[in-house]
């Protein structure tokens, strides 16, 4: 059992580094709409010059 | 603003953006809105930090008024409110500045309308003082309120994130210990988990919950006592008290209550966020309408409006026609044909191509501006319940803390290990937030209802005394019918011919703004005649002197009254209304008018009397016109020949005799009777809606609007008790059991949470 002396301080830095992540995440506003990119998959897209401008 | 491009209507910020937009569109490059992954950056409107620009006279034009009596009158922004008793506090500090005569916050809305006296106080001044107390503050205007609003709900979400983390992360350490037998887990391990839990802990206490340690330090700065005293007083203790034990390595450690109820308080203000969000956005689609930006246009000016664009200041048509679309005052979105001199009003849409318009009234002083301050000091007046309630739950949040204070003490006694956690148990689990919330949230809810409804409520109480009223008195020209009588006949009584007794009564009518001399006005040719002097008596007529010769206009007993002669037994029993025309050698003519019944009123009448209400109808009309129109509608109390103060004596005696009267009227006319009756509803349409006085507005001028503001009411009451008497059953049920030791720290904070949730929840329902 002596791993947990590693793991448990590991897990708390691990733990500290999830949570300066997510914070990232808000900040550059990825929670901001919660809705939209999901209804943009089923969104019709027709248009030629969208697939130009992505060089596809 | 809208813009039809690329198919689709869109709102811009400000003209700056809507010029870029009609550039892009215009290389044929709408795809760029396509592509985009999120809507660019709007500029902040205002330097933040600079208040003193907010002085400056041209730019207070844009969120405040005078009022009569020098006073100055702004709609403010406010920002960091967590609570009602927040709104509270920002009253009692700007209240307390010398110069400010009036302050109403409204926590929901986050607005707050403030009266200073430009000379004493600057509104600068006034920011700086809300903003010391720790809450931002700027006048209002629809770009700022997104950007605050974004802020504070990722704030929101960031200390919920961090919350939910620590919280799994730390039970995660002390669930071991719960399940572990007897010296399974050495010294050290158990002190390494320990003081694991103690740094994971240490982010949710310092940032997630730092509100309520501010909100804590706030009230005990300003000496007051706000819910966030006990709660920051229970983690406090809770988390040093765990810390000391994980330091000094004996005891109990309660990081993981600790972590969990931060979290769930976190996740009830979260959702309380979303929900005040929703709650006020329903009020705010009125000022979304509201054309801001035009900072340049005056009176007198004349302006193109496009088609598809937002009409931006009231004014009238100079083309020769328009189509318009006036949604947002009537709920309708048909478009309304307007001729050439025809009133259109800002706000509305432009449904055809584009128009002149030659500018009347523009920023604050336009109808939609008046009807967005009578719902701000509707938010911002405290009906008196709620004042009641913020006073009882300061004393309550005294009583717990108290409370706590004697469990601690007594359970010293008994079982001493238990006592400081009891003690915590008892100050989390208590909810005074359901009574101050439980009110104000209904209240806000039921009034964006019944806006969308086209029932704007002016004042707080309205909602209450509707929903109590028990008899309501209509008003029959202007109310029950269009008000817009037409002449259909004209008789001459005496030796002057008819024609000249048309014109001498279109001169006098026309110097009165009563339904009936309105359709005098037209009826002849005034523009010769000169009226040398003229006084009106209310309910009865005008007097007015025309070449040397004395005149009466008005009711037949008016009139008749200057020369003493009886009047003409001429269309005795007819059932539109009369004016006669006389002198001092007897009335020379009479005019008849008729007036339409609006339609629906029927029924709306007929709903009324099947929710039990007793229904009157006062008319100043004759009483064959107020009889016939009492038969067609099935009112069957009817009074006739009504002056106001018989109207006013009408409602007082009702009302000794124990009812509540609501007064249906036209809000001009009828000012003083609509002041005595418990509540007062105008009609809104064709009148000066800056200057109706009255509790509420009825902007579609249909009555079926009317009935379903009152069951909104009724409605809203039910909800205001059910969350009084949960709050009351909880708080009853909840402290003795904490005080018995059966409620653990978690529980409390479970209980918490969700009873001030299901408070908010349930007045969330009066939106359907």
């Amino acid at each position: 059992m002596d791993i947990l002396f590693l793991l448990v301080p590991l897990s708390v830095v691990l733990a500290i580094a999830i949570g300066a992540a997510f914070w990232r995440a808000i900040d550059t506003g990825q929670f901001d709409d919660l809705e939209g990119p999901a209804l943009r998959i089923v969104a019709d897209d027709d248009s030629n010059a969208a697939s130009r401008i992505r060089g596809g | 603003m809208g813009l039809a491009g690329g198919g689709e209507l869109r709102a811009y910020c400000c003209l700056g953006c809507e010029a870029v937009s009609r550039s892009i569109l215009g290389l044929g490059l709408e795809d760029y809105y396509r592509l985009r992954e999120r809507p660019a950056i709007r500029p902040a409107s205002e330097v933040g930090s600079d208040l003193a620009s907010f002085d400056d006279a041209a730019v207070q034009e844009h969120f405040a008024t005078t009022l009569d009596g020098g006073l100055r009158e702004a709609r403010l922004l406010l920002e960091g409110l967590t609570c009602p008793a927040c709104a509270w506090l920002v009253e009692q500090v700007a209240g307390r500045l010398p110069g400010v005569a009036a302050v109403n916050a409204n926590y929901t809305a986050r607005r707050a309308m403030v009266q200073w006296d430009p000379s004493s106080v600057k509104l600068s001044a006034i920011l700086e003082a809300i903003r010391r107390v720790g809450y931002g503050a700027w006048p209002y205007e629809e770009g700022r309120v997104a950007l605050i609003e974004s802020n504070e709900r990722r704030t929101a979400l960031r200390r919920l994130w961090i919350a939910g983390l620590g919280m799994m992360q730390v039970m995660m350490y002390a669930v071991p210990a719960y399940f572990a037998g007897e010296g399974e887990i050495t010294p050290d391990l158990a002190s390494l988990m320990r003081w694991a839990g103690l740094v994971l802990t240490l982010p949710v206490i310092g940032y997630s919950a730092a509100p309520f340690f501010r909100g804590a330090w706030r009230d005990l700065r300003l000496r007051t006592l706000g819910m966030d005293v006990p709660v920051a007083l229970g983690l406090g203790v809770a988390f040093i008290a765990s810390a000391f034990a994980t330091v000094l390595g004996r005891g109990e450690v309660y990081f993981d209550s600790v972590a969990m109820f931060v979290f769930l308080l976190m996740g009830g203000r979260y959702l309380e966020f979303v929900a005040r969000g929703r709650a006020a956005e329903s009020l705010r689609h009125l000022s979304r309408l509201s054309p801001a930006g035009m900072r340049k246009i005056a009176p007198g000016d004349v302006v193109l409006v496009r088609a598809g664009e937002g009409v931006p200041a009231d004014g009238r048509l100079e083309s020769d026609a328009a189509l318009v679309s006036e949604a947002w005052l009537t709920g309708e979105s048909r478009s309304l044909p307007k001729r050439r001199g025809e009133r259109i009003l800002g706000g509305s849409v432009n449904d055809g191509s584009a128009f002149s318009l030659r500018v009347q009234r523009v920023g604050a002083d336009t109808a939609i501006a008046s009807i967005q301050r009578m719902t701000d000091r509707a938010l911002a007046e405290r009906p008196h319940w709620v004042a009641a309630a913020q006073r009882a739950s300061s004393m309550f949040v005294a009583g717990v803390l108290i409370t706590s204070a004697l469990a601690g003490l007594a359970w010293l006694a008994i079982d001493p290990s238990r006592a400081l956690w009891i003690a915590v148990s008892v100050l989390i689990v208590t909810c005074p937030c359901a009574f101050a919330l439980a009110t104000p949230a209904a209240v806000t809810v039921a009034m964006g209802r019944l806006a969308r409804g086209s029932f704007v409520v002016s004042r707080a109480n309205a909602i209450e005394a509707l929903a109590s009223a028990t008899d309501f008195v209509f008003d029959k020209t202007g109310t029950l019918t269009y008000g817009r009588p037409r002449l259909t006949a004209v008789m001459a009584t005496g030796a002057m011919p008819e024609a000249k007794c048309r014109d001498l009564a279109s001169a006098i009518a026309r110097l009165s703004s009563h339904p009936l001399d309105r359709a005098l006005a037209c009826a002849g040719n005034a523009d010769a005649i000169a009226v040398a002097s003229h006084e009106s008596v209310a309910g009865s007529g005008l007097q007015a002197k025309v070449d040397g010769r004395t005149l009466r206009l008005g009711r037949a007993s008016y009139v008749a009254e200057l020369s003493g002669k009886p009047v003409p037994p001429v269309w005795m029993d007819v059932q539109d209304s009369i004016v006669w025309l006389g002198d001092e050698e007897g009335c020379l003519a009479c005019f008849r008018l008729g007036d339409e019944l609006r339609p629906g009123t029927r029924s709306a009448i007929d709903a009324l009397h099947a929710m039990g209400i007793v229904v009157h109808l006062l008319s100043g009309d004759e009483h064959p016109v107020a009889a016939r129109i009492a038969a067609e509608l099935g009112i069957p109390k009817v009074t006739a020949r009504a002056l106001p103060e018989l109207k006013q004596r009408y409602v007082r005696n009702l009302q000794l005799g124990g009812a509540c009267v609501a007064m249906v009227g036209d809000g001009i006319n009828d000012a003083p009777v609509l002041a005595q009756a418990d509540v007062s509803i105008a009609m809104g349409s064709g009148s000066d809606i800056a200057s109706l006085r009255a509790d509420a507005v009825l902007l579609s001028d249909c009555l079926a609007d009317l009935v379903d503001g009152l069951r909104v009411a009724t409605r809203t009451r039910r909800v205001v008790r059910q969350n009084i008497g949960w709050a009351i059953a909880y708080n009853g049920i909840a402290i003795p059991l904490a005080v018995a030791g059966w409620v653990t720290p978690l529980m409390a904070g479970i209980g918490m949470s969700a009873s001030s949730l299901l408070v908010v929840l349930n007045a969330l329902r009066l939106r359907g």
